[in-house]
């Protein structure tokens, strides 16, 4: 088990959801529904420590590694890093082609040497995704990372997502039920503990 | 060449006082834009400039007044969960009006106000020099060290903290290189100046650089050559030393057009 949600009831100025009980084990893509509100959002957030726990607890293996991709992923205007100077931020893989999936190559390849200012949104969106799924973390934390994206990236993010490996796992925020149902292990739906 | 008062040893110190503050303040000032924080850098000038005039009626040097003033302001930045453009221009208000109201009512207090605003570069001094040689000494040693936890901290807000690391240990250190890099520019060059060499060169930079490090080099040397020429057209047509290299930094700005028209679709 790499993280325990228990009995955990969490918000901000006031809760918003819980409580909530739930496991995340290596190796599974864990995807939360429901609708707008619901709280999916603040869940990840819960793990972030950037929302209020008012009761429950999180337990965490030890020396577990988060990342997360947030909804609105913070881009800076006009900033010359490029993208490959990105993933090195978070010690992720920037040859695409080690994948071996041509049109994963295809649609990462160019964003490497290319500043993230001038990428369009659905190019940097998928950038992070890349960056955080990618990345040395135990835990990827995705909040609707298919925002902005075509139908080919949303394609390559499932691919990406379901080579993850059996000692990483994903909890996905996603309001698409298809990219819910196509690419996780189990789901929960978070309305059922909406305050 | 001996026509030439720029050659003057009169001026050697104040040369490489401007000198080594242009290079670290550009420096600063582009890790200040990459974090949306480049207002801070003025609102901070402000704050030293009145905490400066504080100097006289203490009995104590301005260099330790503007800093610690400016010290405590950004102290209360690092408090904050949430600092933006909004407090900075508050700061800056109330900075600027804090030093005139300070100045007016205090002995000598219009001097050091005029001193700071508008500049004394020809009148700073080799201990001026030496803080200044200490500020590129950390700036060269701390920034690089920094300069991931910046960029991480700015892409993937949440990462310390989701991975129980603490921030201040990259926060802390880089709020003291902005105030000693803003209060000693003010002191030597005046806030209005300091605050136009930390902005200027990186806004130009951005745009034109694909790569961080090619990004951060040529904000650096823009900001070289615009104090080489400011400084030597100020000093050698008798011009107020402030101004002249503002509007040498301005003279930059058309260099963004020649940015690749590639715009996000």
């Amino acid at each position: 088990m790499l993280v325990c949600f228990d009995q955990l009831v969490v918000g901000y100025t006031g809760p918003v959801v819980g409580p909530v009980s739930f496991s995340l084990y290596a190796g599974e893509v864990l995807g939360l529904g429901g609708a707008n509100g619901a709280g999916k959002s603040t869940l990840l957030r819960a793990l972030t420590g950037t929302a209020h726990i008012f009761s429950g607890r999180i337990e965490r293996r030890d020396e577990l590694r988060v990342v997360h991709h947030r909804q609105r992923p913070e881009r800076p205007p006009e900033l010359p890093l490029l993208g490959r100077e990105m993933l090195a931020l978070l010690d992720a893989e920037s040859d695409p082609s080690a994948l071996g999936n041509e049109a994963i190559e295809k649609l990462i390849a160019p964003l490497l040497d290319q500043p993230v200012g001038r990428m369009s949104g659905g190019q940097y969106q998928l950038l992070q995704a890349w960056a955080c799924l990618n990345s040395n973390a135990h835990v990827v934390l995705l909040d609707e990372p298919t925002n902005n994206l075509d139908g080919q990236a949303i394609d390559a993010l499932g691919t990406v997502l379901r080579q993850m490996g059996l000692e990483r796992s994903a909890i996905l925020v996603s309001h698409e039920q298809a990219f819910l149902e196509a690419n996780c292990d189990r789901q929960l739906d978070v309305s059922e503990w909406t305050v | 060449m001996d026509g030439l008062i720029i050659f003057d040893p009169l001026f050697r110190v104040p040369f490489f006082n401007g000198l080594v503050l242009a290079i670290a303040l550009s420096a600063i000032g582009a890790y200040l834009r990459l974090r949306d924080e480049w207002l801070s850098a003025f609102s901070l000038s402000q704050v030293a400039a009145a905490g400066g005039v504080l100097a006289l009626p203490l009995g104590l040097p301005i260099l330790l007044t503007a800093s610690l003033s400016a010290g405590l302001v950004a102290l209360v930045f690092g408090l904050m969960s949430r600092v933006d453009n909004n407090h900075y221009g508050w700061t800056i208000l109330l900075g600027w009006a804090a030093a005139l109201v300070l100045a007016a009512n205090t002995h000598q207090g219009s001097v050091i106000v005029e001193a700071l605003l508008r500049g004394q570069l020809y009148f700073s001094s080799i201990y001026h020099l030496i803080a200044g040689l200490v500020l590129l000494g950390f700036v060269l040693v701390i920034l690089p060290w920094l300069s991931s936890r910046l960029m991480t901290g700015r892409f993937f807000p949440d990462y310390f903290r989701a991975n129980r690391m603490p921030t201040w240990h990259h926060r802390l250190p880089f709020a003291l290189l902005v105030v000693f890099a803003v209060v000693l520019g003010t002191v030597a060059m005046g806030a209005v100046p300091a605050f136009a060499i930390s902005f200027v060169p990186a806004w130009v930079a951005f745009v034109l650089c694909k790569g961080w490090r090619k990004a951060l080099f040529l904000a650096v040397l823009l900001a070289v050559a615009a104090y080489l020429v400011g400084f030597s057209i100020a000093i050698q047509f008798d011009q107020p030393f402030g101004p002249t290299l503002v509007i040498v930094l301005a003279l930059l700005a058309p260099l963004r057009l020649l940015a690749s028209r590639t715009r996000p679709e």
